[in-house]
């Protein structure tokens, strides 16, 4: 059994109860019922309708909840009559979804945690397990979230950026349990994109489908960092890269710039160089200009510092970087690699030694540490 | 999303405000921390925030490896060790601020004379796994 198909239902039978009258929260915990139902009938006794059969058992899992529960005695008269249809939604149910569940009201973890199950349809276990957290705490995460968004309508329009927000945080943060997050978030961003005509979510998914291009090169096997120059380039997944252009090129092509396409832009150039050597740095402090204008961050400049150095050699990066703040996470991890690329070896074996300490994960640490390391071994 | 350890120490910390050794407190005042200690820990719970938890003796030993063949070294404990830990939480939170605000909320907890000891905890940030897209030039 397909189970990403399965999950691919979870948005629009969660939306259908909720149409029919169900609340959001008590629909919630019944499609995720239902879905546990699925994996267990469905290989000996697959349906042919699946979404139907969803919608069936998730509806039947609701009656049976709000009836077990007498405190909803009175919602119960309320919805256990024939439901009635209503008129055809004017709004795309799932896209509706996503804005609930990334609504301004969540802490990011909470739209994250929420996300990840009404609309990805993972299990509670599932994220729990994703994000090392115990399952009693991610369970009370999701209905504190639940709780939050009670009161909000669910034909709302939302806004597009909070929901991007979230899926950026999902693909960025998803490494670890049997779940992959950044797949995960590159399905959910794809299946956004579907259904909602904005460049900024083409910009994302370009961005996703980009970084997802280069993981397997990006580690070794024993796990330590693979520099983008060291990395072995036939490992790229070229048909990501493809798609992830095309779709980069499509946004841009409409002339409405964002943060998202802009940084997707940067990744291209990455993944368009057939050698390190090859790559367009000239264009790349270009596009950092492009993303600088337009959300004034200062890790933003930090790494346009590291572009200038590439594209104008290690004393102009240095200049660059000799105007921003040296507080800045990885600050020192730059200067020490523009102060290398200048000849000036032992500074930059102190500022990696000095990165290393600062480093936010061990892999970077490490990383770091082993450059320092190497300069330091120099005869 | 972070995880903090907030780290509670037998010895070690800067000298508490309200600094009276637990054995010299009223049987209620040990109560009341007790309970307070464990309502904080349910609150997080309700909250998400929630990771572990736990007590260590202060007794321990240290252990070194002492050569092939050779059962491990154990010595101490060392009264000369500045450091002693008392015991641990693991917390799951948005930001800093908020792993700070809840540190200064567990050491609020009541001590002697049913007032807050004022507690120094340390707060560490744990390593996490590298982002996918990455910050970091070389990579």
């Amino acid at each position: 059994m397909d189970e990403t198909l399965l999950r691919s239902l979870t948005p629009s039978v969660l939306a259908i109860l909720v149409r029919r009258g169900a609340d959001f929260a008590a629909a919630e915990d019944a499609v995720q019922d239902a879905l546990v139902e699925a994996i267990r009938v469905w290989p000996a006794d697959p349906p042919r309708d699946a979404k139907g059969w969803l919608v069936t058992v998730a509806w039947r899992k609701f009656l049976d909840r709000t009836r077990a529960d007498a405190a909803r005695r009175r919602r119960e008269e309320l919805v256990d009559e024939e439901p009635t249809p209503g008129p055809g939604p004017a709004v795309d149910d799932t896209l509706q979804l996503y804005f609930l569940c990334a609504h301004p009201s969540l802490t990011p973890s909470s739209a994250i945690a929420l996300t990840l199950r009404a609309v990805g349809g993972l299990t509670t276990r599932q994220i729990a397990q994703a994000y090392l957290v115990p399952e009693t705490t991610m369970a009370q995460r999701i209905s504190r979230a639940k709780r939050t968004v009670a009161g909000v309508r669910f034909d709302q329009p939302g806004d597009v950026a909070t929901v991007l927000r979230v899926l950026y945080l999902v693909f960025n943060e998803g490494y670890s349990g049997d779940v992959d997050l950044a797949a995960e978030a590159i399905r959910l961003t794809r299946q956004l994109a579907a259904r909602v005509d904005h460049p900024e979510v083409a910009g994302l998914l370009a961005l996703m489908l980009l970084h997802h291009a280069r993981r397997a090169a990006r580690t070794a096997p024993d796990g330590s960092l693979v520099p983008l120059a060291e990395q072995d380039r036939g490992r790229w997944d070229t048909d990501a890269i493809a798609e992830g252009i095309a779709i980069l090129q499509a946004a841009l092509a409409r002339d409405r710039l964002g943060e998202f396409q802009a940084q997707a832009a940067i990744a291209a150039l990455h993944a368009d160089a057939p050698t390190a050597e090859e790559t367009d740095w000239v264009q790349i402090v270009e596009w950092y200009d492009e993303l600088t204008r337009l959300t004034d961050n200062p890790i933003v400049r930090l790494n346009r510092a590291v572009a200038v150095g590439e594209a104008d050699g290690p004393r102009a990066g240095l200049a660059a970087l000799a105007a921003l703040d040296a507080s800045l996470p990885r600050h020192a991890a730059v200067a020490a690699y523009l102060h290398e690329r200048d000849g000036d070896l032992p500074t930059a074996a102190r500022l990696y030694a000095e990165a290393a300490h600062k480093a936010p994960n061990l892999a970077e640490r490490d990383h770091l540490t082993r450059q320092a390391a190497r300069l330091n071994a120099r005869p | 999303m972070a995880k903090y350890l907030l780290l509670k120490h037998y010895r070690g910390a800067p000298a508490a405000v309200n600094d009276v050794p637990m054995d010299q407190w009223t049987p209620e005042e040990i109560s009341a921390h007790v309970q307070y200690m464990n309502d904080f820990a349910a609150r997080l719970e309700k909250t998400g925030e929630f990771v572990d938890g736990q007590a260590l003796a202060p007794e321990g030993a240290w252990v070194r490896y002492d050569g092939e063949g050779r059962p491990p070294v154990t010595d101490g404990p060392f009264a000369e060790t500045k450091d002693l830990i008392a015991g641990w939480m693991v917390i799951d939170v948005d930001s800093y601020e908020r792993a700070v605000e809840l540190a200064g909320e567990l050491s609020a907890a009541p001590g002697a004379g049913g007032k807050p000891i004022h507690e120094w905890l340390e707060v560490r940030p744990f390593l996490t796994a590298p982002p996918t897209i990455t910050q970091c030039p070389h990579t």
